[in-house]
């Protein structure tokens, strides 16, 4: 009905202007906005938004953020106070059907100031991100050492290698790194973009074929964080989810030189060929936790205490390699998808093992197997 | 029979669609030098895409009028017989009349906007526990792919093209737009898109599932369901720069007298901006889809890294579209803001310039910070900085529009009704939405939070409390224009306070387990972020169940609610100075505009005035005199 009535006062040019309201409560705004803006500074910083800080770069980010809340939490409290108060203070009570506002139409004042200050505000910000950003990737000074570690993306597991490890390169399905020493990864893709992230860390980056890309991270505490796929892969991606495994210098030089003496103990897939039985396992061990470069090692998924690898995407072998004859094994490394475990989903398992294992290869890889689950 | 599928309809539609089905064969079993064996099913299935909305279209009579005229035939005479509509079977046909068009865009988008709705809700029962519960991840990244896909392309976007389309031409005191057979093709090709993207859940290995953002190589490697994508892409593109054409040739040419650029309403200025950004940009994603169609199809190795390929351009290309369609999601929900507030605080648009001028600046910076949605795809590095400087800047008009909204409001007299709850809502939640941006261009913040939970929050806080919440006072605020009925207002204000609260539950968690380390796109995740995930999906279980309010109130309000007068919000700009629904061709005398659009607080004040008496109906006849006045 008010609405009807509203239009024909329009008809009659009857419609006015609403009588001045009282003074505004500036004084009061003020106090109700301070204080609105102090509980919102306070929560935003009291809450636990991040994970555990297990990198030098994790301290910097984090201030970062606390910057960019104390800095926003004023705009949010500024705009939803003053949202507010206008439907306090301004609402169309009853018997004010058909007035109208003032009839001002802006103030180049206000809007040089509200241009002017987000616009400083924004520029301060930026720069100091930029210098955050510096520090953040900054390169050890030279003469300071910097481990280098390759990391390579496929569906839908991490593998890694360490080029320049003293006494020959070691590759493997587990990330362990030294605490307090600034690691360069340089990661690669083999099929589809994946991204290299470490939460803990915070730092990531995309694995793009063709091309390398890198960050560095300082891992400053000791312990065990997750590596997560970020960019989608396809239907693995959730489960492309691995270990990093932050040790002291002396226990990761030991997990090194263990990892170059089983390595040399199978070296190379062409022995395959000839080897018996006892050196078949042991390069069907390597295989299993280290891959050959061209296949994924099977530890990036699959768990098995006697390889030492941890990986969940794949069903845990320890618990359902019992009982396999060699040419089920066989079938179940090179098709994968004819039988899929309970709870697991086809084409998750890369398809082309039959490729990218020699036959030797395959062969000491299905011995390994047989003889661990015999174990 | 036969004279069923000669003429234009649905009879002929269906024929001309089987036509496509078997010309395409035809084609493919030509092209494999006649033999029926070498044809491939996916082969057929793409070329079928694209030629059969084609035929769906010239089925439907989109294209009878331009081949008669081309073919030197007699055309139709100008008797207007396509423009109106008397009942529901008018909205089923090409109709050219703008009103019916806007009306059939609206309609059409929010059920696409319930399908994708629904997809959400499946996504939010998989995602409320760890593990795996009712879909398998081929069929999560398929729903999370089309559900992005089909809420971009099918519902924000062309809901604002559907309000547009029926409130410009009103606005600015125009009898149609200017091409109103282009605007039928337009509508047409979206129902087509729609239909395509929604197939693909029937193609063998699933929908597609790469994502709405479709990364190379992943969508050139991916099932066959992909293809659906990339060519319903292709439609919706097309409708959406005809539209853009429509709009800016509309908006340049057919102002009323009077109608200076500056006096039109800030809702033809934000439909202009985000027309000249849709005929800049879209033609960026519809080449980045043809590149991934031809790698498919025809294996041109774009981006197979091993063949030389480049993978980070499809970013580059696919951006260079995309983040301004950003913009083009939401510049039109500033329009509507600027005029529900006006209208409801019975005051002026505060800095009707700068909010002008802002838009323009929005266009300009909209196409320099791209590069932000790639901070850690291993691009060049330098990129990086001067990108988040211009995302930063980029706040500063934003900033201009929410400070003179709020400006607007001050000392006004503020109607609290549906359309201004919901422009309140957007206002708050829009803030809270920037700011995540702003934080989102800070590089050592983002290096952590990209493709994570955070970046699913916040663009939520910008499309849906942002984008959807202008489309909501947008569609409240014209409902008794477009229907002549009013809405029920105690059940829209139910709407807005359930949808407030729920959409806040909902999304607001979702900024911290994102910061904690929770990655989007995953079916299954670690069991640290369980007990949040439960939340959210329960909140967001309520937040469907709220637009399930609004559904009923706009069918039983637009059945039997009260019938609206003229101008129910004593509003100044033009449309409202018509009947509800306006006569078929807007304006029985074209107006004469004398003023700005909202000179609230002057009395007596108006924006347009309509010389002479009123003409009765019979006077009016032939309508077409009318369409011939507006030329002159």
């Amino acid at each position: 009905m008010a609405e009807e009535t509203m239009s024909e006062e329009v008809a009659d040019g009857q419609s006015g202007n609403r009588p001045r309201r009282g003074r505004v409560h500036v004084f009061p705004l003020m106090v109700i906005g301070l204080v609105a803006t102090a509980i919102g500074i306070a929560l935003g910083l009291l809450i636990d938004w991040f994970p555990v800080q297990a990198a030098t770069q994790a301290e910097d980010v984090d201030t970062v953020y606390h910057v960019l809340i104390i800095t926003s939490v004023p705009f949010f409290v500024l705009v939803t106070t003053i949202v507010l108060y206008c439907v306090w203070q301004f609402r169309e009570r009853p018997g004010e059907e058909g007035l109208d506002g003032p009839n001002v139409h802006g103030s180049t004042g206000l809007e040089i100031v509200w241009t002017a200050i987000p616009a400083i505000l924004l520029i301060a910000l930026c720069s100091y991100a930029y210098v955050t950003l510096r520090d953040i990737e900054e390169a050890p000074a030279a003469g300071e050492p910097e481990l280098i570690v390759e990391v390579t993306g496929q569906q839908f597991a991490w593998t890694f290698a360490y080029p320049e490890a003293e006494g020959g390169a070691v590759k493997s399905a587990e990330l362990i790194l030294p605490k307090d020493v600034s690691v360069k990864f340089n990661i690669k893709a083999l099929d589809v973009i994946h991204d290299f992230w470490v939460p803990e860390f915070r730092m990531k980056i995309d694995a793009v074929p063709g091309i390398t890309t890198s960050f560095r991270v300082t891992p400053s505490k000791l312990g065990s964080w997750s590596v997560v796929c970020a960019e989608l892969c396809g239907v693995g991606h959730a489960l492309m989810r691995q270990k990093v495994t932050v040790v002291s210098q002396e226990r990761f030089d030991a997990w090194l030189a263990r990892k170059q003496a089983g390595g040399k103990a199978a070296a190379g897939g062409g022995a395959a060929g000839e080897a018996d039985g006892g050196d078949k396992a042991a390069i069907g061990k390597t295989l299993f936790a280290e891959g050959n470069g061209e296949a994924t090692a099977c530890g990036a998924c699959h768990a098995l205490s006697d390889a030492g690898t941890s990986g969940a995407a794949g069903p845990n072998l320890d618990d359902v390699l019992q009982g396999w004859t060699p040419a089920q094994l066989t079938e179940a490394i090179v098709d994968p998808n004819k039988a899929i475990a309970e709870g697991f989903t086809e084409g998750i398992m890369p398809a082309n093992y039959g490729e990218t294992l020699t036959k030797p290869e395959l062969a000491a890889l299905v011995t390994y197997l047989e003889e661990t689950a015999a174990k | 029979m036969i004279a069923h599928l000669r003429a234009p309809g649905w009879y002929r539609a269906a024929f001309y669609i089987a036509l496509a089905l078997g010309l395409s064969w035809l084609l493919l079993w030509s092209a494999n030098g006649f033999s029926a064996s070498d044809v491939s099913g996916i082969g057929w299935v793409q070329v079928s895409l694209i030629s059969a909305p084609l035929f769906f279209l010239g089925g439907l009579g989109a294209f009878d009028y331009w081949i008669y005229w081309a073919s030197g035939r007699p055309t139709r005479p100008e008797d207007h017989s396509a423009h109106g509509a008397t009942s529901w079977k008018d909205y089923l046909r090409i109709n050219t009349d703008h009103k019916v068009i806007g009306i059939q865009y609206v309609v059409t988008s929010f059920f696409f906007m319930f399908i994708g709705g629904l997809m959400a809700m499946l996504m939010r029962a998989e995602l409320a526990a760890p593990g795996r519960q009712f879909v398998d991840p081929s069929a999560y990244n398929g729903l999370f792919s089309v559900h992005a896909s089909i809420l971009i392309f099918l519902f924000i976007i062309p809901v604002f093209a559907g309000l547009a389309n029926y409130v410009i031409p009103l606005m600015i005191g125009a009898p149609d737009m200017a091409f109103p057979r282009l605007n039928a093709v337009s509508f047409w090709l979206l129902p087509a898109a729609g239909t395509i993207m929604m197939l693909s859940f029937f193609a063998p290995g699933g929908s597609f599932a790469s994502g709405w953002t479709a990364y190379a190589p992943l969508s050139t490697t991916a099932p066959d369901g992909q293809v659906f994508f990339t060519i319903g892409v292709q439609f919706a593109g097309a409708s959406s720069i005809a539209t853009a054409l429509n709009f800016l040739v509309t908006i340049i040419t057919m102002r009323a007298p009077g109608m200076s650029f500056f006096r039109m309403p800030l809702l033809v200025w934000a439909n202009f901006s985000t027309s000249l950004l849709v005929v800049i940009a879209t033609p960026f994603v519809a080449a980045s889809q043809f590149f991934v169609l031809l790698d498919r199809a025809l294996g041109f190795n774009f981006f197979d890294a091993a063949q030389g390929g480049d993978v980070l351009m499809y970013q580059h290309v696919f951006w260079f579209y995309s983040h301004p369609a950003v913009y083009i999601m939401m510049l039109p929900g500033f329009g509507i803001i600027s005029e529900v507030l006006a209208v409801k605080s019975r005051k002026p648009v505060f800095g009707y310039r700068m909010m002008a001028f802002s838009l323009l600046a929005i266009v300009i910076l909209g196409f320099t910070v791209w590069a932000h949605h790639m901070f850690v795809s291993g691009m060049q590095s330098w990129i990086r900085v001067p990108m988040m400087v211009t995302t930063a800047i980029i706040a500063v008009p934003t900033g201009i529009k929410i400070f003179s909204w709020l400006a607007t409001m001050w000392r006004g007299v503020l109607k609290l009704d549906t359309p201004m709850l919901f422009a309140l809502g957007f206002l708050t939640m829009f803030v809270l939405g920037g700011i995540s941006g702003v934080m989102l261009s800070m590089l050592p913040f983002v290096i952590h939070v990209s493709d994570t939970y955070f970046i699913v929050a916040h663009i939520h806080y910008v499309l849906f409390g942002g984008s959807l919440f202008t489309i909501y006072a947008g569609v409240y605020y014209w409902f008794p224009k477009m229907t002549g009925r009013m809405y029920n207002e105690k059940l829209g204000k139910l709407h807005f306070w359930t949808t407030f609260f729920f959409f806040n539950v909902t999304f607001a968690p979702m900024h911290l387990i994102g910061v904690q380390g929770m990655p989007r796109r995953v079916a299954d995740y670690s069991e640290q972020f369980a007990n949040w995930n439960m939340a959210i999906s329960i909140a967001s279980f309520f937040l469907g169940l709220s637009t399930l309010i609004f559904l009923y109130n706009m069918v039983a309000s637009w059945r039997g609610g009260k019938r609206a007068t003229g101008n129910p919000w004593n509003a100044l700009t033009l449309e409202w100075q018509v009947s509800s629904p306006p006569p078929v061709f807007n304006f029985d005398r074209i107006p004469t505009v004398v003023g700005g659009p909202y000179e609230y607080g002057v009395p007596g004040a108006v924006h347009g005035v309509f010389e002479g008496v009123e003409t009765t109906a019979e006077e009016r006849q032939p309508a077409g005199a009318v369409a011939s006045t507006a030329k002159e």
